[in-house]
């Protein structure tokens, strides 16, 4: 058995993936130059949609960095045998999906060289402000629990460190959370229930990209995934998808009760255009229930099926981040309630979002970064999932 | 070792050829020393800057002799009532000799608010 | 050079120079700007109370007025900054229509400055809420926080911006209640050019002062005043 995740017989593989991936990043770079040297009125984004496409690529692989460690967690942490051996890809790949969000949400700030500004002045009621050490200390933390996994002196550190990470990225997907539930502005927001949706739907999305990723690998190395395993992580996902179903459900039920958002979920999920699209056949048809189909159906589930699902998931997560963030910020502001509003500034009307070539171009390179360090990731070390042969 | 030595001995060509070439030609404007001398100046500017602009933004301090706005109203070319207009305007000459970016101007006018406010009525 | 050369050339060159200061004035004319040395004090709450009832649907005069004095476009594509608008609103109702200026409201708990990662956008002393652009990093979260779309960003490059009102491409403005004049003693610019006295301004916790005897006499409300922000404007007549 090779000890490199990416067995040198495909080498040719590694140079052609490291070769697309540096190109996706560099297009990503172009796109950063263009919007810092002619400013943001190359993109879509306005003083009404204030954050854009970016912003839905970012907070995707935010979310799934953290959700990612999940895996890792139910073995460290929880004790399950069959999770224990997928702990380091997972630690590797949350690495690699927060530097991709980062990349992108820092190359799209309207000043991006006062990045140094932002670690120095600090604002304890921001949690812009917390993401930096929440986000640095990921990093760290992370670095330091696959020192645990993959030296063998520090095995007994395991469970210890893997407790620590688990609790942080929990911290962390709440502060991704808490971005939106400390708005009170509008109404798409200042939800308490946002912070647990987010963290439920991280169990999920970084499930479903753990899953593709394993899956290339496994096919690099000729290998089969055992059905036993495949069918309890394939099952997790399910419960996953059904979790975050029942807590956006729950979400916009809560809403509609409410007389006063009744309008914004009307337009959210009926009058929108775009944005009920998106909702019922993007995030729910395909990204949800679908996958649930070719998860928990018996004549399906094998890993073709579950490989589409969490393909999916991802669609489907994309999906929702558009209509959450876009379709929040593309309702006018409730500044009189009773009365119909007009004005110069777009006051009372719904502000209409055309994602610009740029904006995709910086979201793509996010992804493009979180691939590149993936693939020198497994090339360099053992990621593949050493599991004990069944008795 | 002697490639070391080499190589530390053609780091300094560019150094000698940039000590040949002449200091950078500043227009002053109306010039004079107001705050503190010439040489403190170029040594501190840049602190005093950093310092006084929150006392008067964030504290509302104005005080006359260290507005920039009242630099800018001395210091500006005669010509052109710009500090960062040409090469070798006040504020521009030394910064470019020293390849230090200038970022107060992408948000502050370097121009003397009086031949601003002169040429706007006149549009 | 020796020391003693060295102090001598200073020397000629300061009284140089200082004769130089000292004749140039009656030479060319240059207006140097006079501000107070007393930093914003708490003791003062500046605020504005506008009149509905007086403020006329189609009058932009307070919007062209703030456009003049700081230095805007006065473009109302969605991307121009807009620091004070008119809005029309109409009761759903009863169609009873009304017509009012809104700007930054001035809140004493402003979710901007709760959410401002790097403290750019800050309150003073004096109650006035204002964006530090030496500090913003452009983020635009406060934008996402605020309820009243007060503030706008700056979505290219800017050129000859008004030496009063500094404004940069990246960075997020708001309106700033005519900062640079209050601190010397006037009042905004669009509070001076409403020929319709619609808009009264001054000082909040100056008993004697017209604001704070006509907000105690008559009825004025907060929009949005169910979130508690307590802002410094306050709107008659809705």
């Amino acid at each position: 058995m090779s000890s490199y995740t990416l067995p040198k017989s495909r080498s040719p593989l590694y140079y052609i993936l490291l070769a697309l991936g540096a190109l996706v990043v560099s297009i990503g770079l172009y796109a950063m130059q263009q919007m810092e040297h002619h400013g943001h009125i190359i993109t879509g984004m306005n003083n009404q949609i204030v954050w854009g496409m970016p912003h839905v690529f970012a907070i995707f692989l935010i979310v799934a960095a953290s959700g990612v460690l999940n895996i890792a967690a139910i073995g460290s942490v929880f004790g399950q045998t069959v999770y224990k051996p997928r702990a380091p890809l997972a630690g590797m790949l949350s690495i690699a999906m927060l530097a991709g969000g980062l990349f992108v949400l820092m190359l799209d700030l309207g000043r991006p060289d006062r990045i140094i500004v932002a670690a120095t002045n600090f604002n304890p009621t921001s949690v812009f402000a917390w993401n930096l050490p929440l986000y640095s200390g990921l990093f760290t933390l992370v670095a330091l629990y696959m020192w645990t996994l993959l030296e063998k002196r520090m095995n007994c550190w395991i469970k210890p460190v893997g407790l620590v990470v688990f609790t942080w990225r929990i911290l962390l997907t709440t502060g991704t959370g808490l971005i939106f539930a400390f708005l009170v502005a509008r109404q798409a927001y200042g939800s308490a229930l946002l912070p647990p949706m987010f963290i439920v739907m991280s169990f999920g999305w970084g499930m479903a990209v753990f899953f593709l990723v394993q899956a290339a690998i496994y096919k690099w190395n000729d290998m089969d995934e055992d059905s036993v395993i495949l069918n309890r992580m394939k099952n997790l996902l399910g419960i996953f998808v059904l979790a975050s179903l029942f807590l956006v459900a729950i979400y916009h039920l809560t809403n509609l009760y409410f007389a006063k958002q009744t309008e914004f979920e009307h337009f959210i999920l009926r009058d929108g255009g775009i944005y009920p699209v998106l909702f019922w056949g993007g995030y729910v048809m395909l990204g949800s229930l679908l996958p649930l189909l070719l998860i928990f159906h018996s004549s399906l589930g094998k890993i073709k099926c579950v490989v589409a699902a969490s393909m999916l998931v991802i669609l489907g997560s994309f999906a929702l981040l558009y209509v959450f963030i876009l379709g929040g910020q593309s309702f006018p502001l409730s500044i009189f309630p009773g009365f119909e509003v007009s004005s110069s500034f777009g006051d009372g009307a719904i502000t209409h979002y055309h994602s610009s070539v740029w904006e995709v171009m910086l979201g793509m390179g996010g992804l493009g970064v979180a691939f590149i360090i993936t693939v020198i990731g497994i090339r360099v070390l053992d990621f593949v999932p050493h599991d004990l042969p069944n008795k | 070792m002697k490639r070391l030595v080499l190589l530390l001995l053609c780091l300094c060509v560019p150094e000698l050829w940039a000590a040949e070439s002449s200091l950078p030609k500043i227009d002053i404007g109306k010039g004079g020393e107001c705050v503190k001398d010439t040489q403190w100046m170029r040594k501190n500017h840049m602190h005093l800057l950093k310092h006084q602009r929150d006392e008067t933004l964030r504290k509302g301090i104005r005080d006359d002799q260290i507005s920039l706005k009242n630099c800018i109203e001395c210091h500006a070319s005669v010509k052109d009532d710009s500090v960062i207009a040409r090469n070798d305007s006040f504020c521009v000459a030394c910064h470019k000799y020293e390849a230090v970016k200038l970022d107060c101007f992408e948000c502050h006018s370097g121009k003397r608010k009086s031949a601003w406010l002169q040429q706007r009525n006149e549009k | 050079m020796s020391d003693m050369n060295m102090d001598r050339r200073n020397f000629l060159k300061t009284s140089v120079g200082a004769a130089a200061v000292a004749i140039a004035p009656g030479m060319l004319l240059f207006q140097v700007a006079h501000g107070s040395t007393a930093a914003a004090s708490s003791k003062v709450r500046w605020g504005m109370l506008i009149d509905t009832a007086l403020c006329k649907p189609g009058c932009n005069d307070c919007v062209t007025a703030c456009n003049k004095e700081n230095g805007l476009s006065g473009g109302t594509a969605a991307t121009d900054s807009q620091w004070i608008r008119k809005i029309e609103i109409k009761d759903i109702n009863s169609g009873r229509p009304v017509s009012l200026p809104m700007m930054c409201q001035h809140c004493e708990n402003p979710p901007c400055v709760d959410v401002c990662p790097t403290n750019a956008s800050f309150k003073r002393a004096d109650g006035i809420v204002l964006v530090d652009k030496h500090r913003c990093i452009g983020c635009r979260y406060c934008m996402m926080a605020c309820p009243y779309k007060a503030r706008s960003f700056v979505h290219e490059p800017l050129s000859d911006q008004h030496p009063d009102v500094p404004r940069g491409k990246g960075t997020v403005e708001s309106c700033t209640l005519c900062v640079h004049r209050i601190d010397q003693g006037g009042k905004p610019a669009c509070a001076e050019a409403c020929t319709n006295h619609v808009i009264l301004f001054g000082d909040l916790n100056d008993p004697s002062s017209e604001i704070a005897q006509k907000v105690h006499s008559v009825s004025s409300t907060q929009l949005r005043a169910d979130l508690k922000l307590n802002t410094g404007v306050r709107y008659q007549g809705l």
